[in-house]
């Protein structure tokens, strides 16, 4: 038997089409001769940059530092000159403090120095090595590594599950790591349950993807504390409460966080990318991003922090003639660009084209009730009531209809008969009740 | 470079009011084929007029108000045949017209069009029908197919005396889209299969209208397989606008319809009751809507 979770949609029609442009790419290396590094990478708040213009940088040497209980530092991804220390327009409202390096074509790394072996390396070691390496979520929501292995007094890891769902379309990234680069995500995983003292870890994978669960499974094969779990395809697998609860039956309570149910939940490039902290000492300076949709050839590449998108996209062949839409992640969450100057960051998983015909969209239109969205929705919202909330401006109404637990992965808009925008109109709401909340607080 | 930007998510489904509304109207076209092959050329008369006069009164309503034209989401159409299905083979042409006014102009249009209604557009027109002309609503005559002159009949229900499978087949007097029962269950099962509507009403409206016909010492097969029970359940029941949003709340609707359609059938002298019993449920259904909600994903009570 196969535990699910309620709502989400299945088939995503669109993934068929999607998924299979890069695939089968095997990850490739590109190499930017500039980059621009945001210092608010992570959720939390943003570093502060510790160079200046004119200063030569190594590859993996810290150009901003953290601040703040969620801080996390910034490493340069290239070696070469410091060209600007300034604000640039990323995908936040404002434009955000940003390190420019001009490469000098060397590479040149700082030293890495191994913190320890799997086996041996002491957990407070795994932790230091963890923060110091600038590790955040890459799948997503960017939330600091660091403070997610910290574990609040009183609270108990049970359980670390490493996300491979990879449930969002036309993203194939994690799935190349996990068929090429399984032994990264399997040290990444034993170093974090090592890091908390935990006994049983979990990849999930869902199960659209048999070459990852084999990859996957014949790399954690020799430890019995790691199962390799094969999942229904359906979107939202890889949302983190859905995930939790499939794989321990238990659901996060309303405001509170996975630790209170015992669940850890890292990304398999998080993972990955622990792995390379502890064992080789390297900070979070690349990462595998796919570059699909409406361009010349569908890459999977493995980019350095700051890489723009534009220079990305022309490595894979450029913009096809018809492109319309750029947008940072995947199609069901992802965000639009308004040009291609934007930075690959450490959460960046995709760089989707749309081409017109991708693009196209109805007019929205009246609510005909068909209750598709409530069906859909996975957290067990009333979304065509949250619509109306938000038409009529009632904030205090989309509170109480639950507006703060939606997680935002679209379904309700995706299914919606009319193209009503749904998951964008509860944005709003969310975003006005915080508002609300805060003046009332001061 | 000219960059679009909209907000996620950035993907649809196929899914569309007007391809739905084509899945219903190809999930219509058994009944309707059964009713011209009953009823002959009336039936085609009577849903060609309802069909255009639905359309009409649709584009006439929002020109009028100066609202966009929607006539080509085909809910107008879906309307229109619903409606003729509802009529009896003696109905006049001006009833039909009336009756997509009814259906259209008051009930639908006048609340705001789509998804506004609180009344099923076609059961309001077929009850202000009924109330009116009670006598040629209800003269329902033997089907004769495209040969023969019509006989007037009482419905099943008033004591004609019918086997179980004339009553499946249809060879019965009665509106002339409801006496097809294999018609309607084809066509409910491809509601369900192209998922256009759940199970929820349709079987909880029958499985309780069968357990309190037994309850009342009818045969619950006949019971339900006379009249139009079948018809309502899953076409009328379901329509999306007038029935509730949650699973919960959609077998309330089907028990409430199921119960009543079943008292009125036993308990008055009501020989129909399908009507009735469905717009009493659409209007209980804001009610429904308000106090049934699904559970949220890791809900805490707030007094825990």
């Amino acid at each position: 038997m196969r535990r699910t979770f309620r709502g989400g949609v299945h088939p995503l029609h669109k993934i068929h089409e999607g998924k299979p442009l890069a695939m089968d790419k095997r990850i490739e290396v590109f190499m930017p001769d500039h980059v621009v590094i945001p210092m608010g990478m992570h959720l939390g708040a943003p570093s502060t940059p510790c160079v200046n213009k004119g200063d030569r940088v190594l590859t993996g040497q810290i150009i901003g530092t953290p601040n703040g209980f969620l801080g996390v530092p910034v490493h340069a991804s290239i070696s070469g000159t410091v060209s600007a220390v300034e604000p640039r327009q990323q995908l936040k409202a404002h434009p955000e403090m940003c390190v420019c390096i001009d490469s000098d074509g060397q590479d040149e790394w700082v030293e890495l120095t191994p913190v320890g072996a799997v086996e041996s390396v002491e957990p407070a070691a795994i932790m230091k090595a963890v923060r110091e390496a600038g590790i955040c979520g890459m799948g997503g929501a960017a939330f600091p590594a660091g403070i997610k292995l910290a574990i609040p007094e009183g609270k108990k890891a049970e359980v670390v599950i490493i996300n491979g769902s990879e449930c969002e379309p036309y993203l194939t990234c994690d799935h190349r790591v996990m068929i090429e680069e399984p032994e990264r995500v399997v040290n990444g995983l034993r170093l974090l349950m090592r890091a908390v003292g935990v006994t049983k870890g979990y990849i999930a994978i869902e199960d659209n993807k048999p070459q990852c669960v084999e990859s996957m499974r014949l790399a954690a094969n020799e430890y019995h504390s790691i199962s390799v779990v094969a999942l229904k395809t359906k979107y939202p697998q890889g949302g983190e409460k859905q995930l939790i609860e499939v794989i321990t039956g238990k659901q996060i309570p309303q405001k509170k966080l996975p630790i209170d149910v015992g669940a850890l939940v890292f990304n398999i490039q998080t993972a990955a990318a622990v792995a390379d902290a502890v064992l080789l000492g390297k900070p979070l300076i690349e990462r595998i991003t796919t570059v699909t949709g409406a361009v010349g050839e569908p890459k999977n590449y493995r980019l350095r922090i700051g890489t723009e998108f534009g220079d990305a996209i022309d490595a894979a062949g450029g913009y096809s003639e018809t492109f319309k839409k750029l947008i940072a992640g995947g199609p069901m969450t992802g965000f639009c660009c308004p040009n291609d100057h934007i930075s690959v960051q450490k959460a960046s998983g995709g760089i989707l084209l749309f081409d017109e015909e991708m693009a196209k969209q109805d007019e929205e239109g009246p609510c005909i009730r068909c209750a598709k969205c409530v069906s859909a929705c996975p957290i067990g919202l009333l979304p065509y009531r949250l619509k109306f909330d938000v038409e009529q401006r009632n904030w205090a109404r989309a509170k109480v209809d639950g507006a703060m637990d939606c997680i935002a992965c679209g379904v309700c808009a995706y299914t919606c008969p009319a193209n009503r925008h749904i998951t964008s109109s509860i944005k709003v709401a969310k975003e006005m009740i915080t508002a609300e909340e805060r003046r009332q607080k001061k | 470079m000219n960059f679009t930007v909209s907000t996620a998510p950035h993907i649809h489904s196929e899914q569309t009011t007007q391809r739905l509304m084509l899945k219903v109207i190809v999930a219509l076209a058994p009944c309707v084929a059964a009713a011209i092959y009953f009823f002959g050329w009336r039936a085609l008369v009577i849903d060609v007029i309802a069909v255009v006069s639905c359309v009409f009164f649709e584009f006439l309503a929002q020109k009028i108000a100066k609202r966009p034209i929607t006539t080509n989401d085909l809910s107008a159409v879906v309307t229109g045949i619903i409606l003729a299905m509802n009529m009896p083979a003696t109905a006049t042409w001006w009833m039909v017209v009336i009756g997509s006014a009814v259906a259209i102009l008051l009930v639908k249009q006048l609340f705001g069009g789509i998804g506004c209604n609180f009344l099923n557009p076609a059961l309001a027109a077929r009850a202000v029908l009924l109330t009116s002309w009670p006598s040629r609503m209800t003269n329902f005559t033997l089907p004769t197919g495209f040969a023969g002159d019509a006989v007037s009949s009482a419905t099943p229900l008033a004591g004609y005396e019918a086997k179980t499978i004339q009553l499946l087949l249809g060879n019965v007097p009665g509106s002339i889209g409801e006496v097809c029962k294999i018609a309607i269950l084809i066509g409910g099962a491809y509601l369900l299969i192209a998922k256009v509507i759940k199970w929820y009403v349709p079987v909880s409206f029958i499985g309780t209208f069968m357990i309190f016909s037994w309850i009342f010492g009818q045969n619950p097969i006949t019971a339900v397989l006379s009249g139009g029970i079948l018809f309502g359940a899953v076409f009328m029941a379901t329509d999306y606008v007038t029935n509730p949003m949650t699973a919960v709340g959609k077998l309330i609707f089907g028990f409430g319809c199921g119960l009543i359609v079943a008292i009125l059938r036993n308990f008055t002298p009501m020989a129909e009751g399908v009507t009735y019993a469905i717009l009493i449920m659409n209007v209980v259904t804001p009610l429904i809507d308000k106090y049934i909600k699904p559970k949220v994903y890791g809900e805490v009570k707030a007094h825990a």
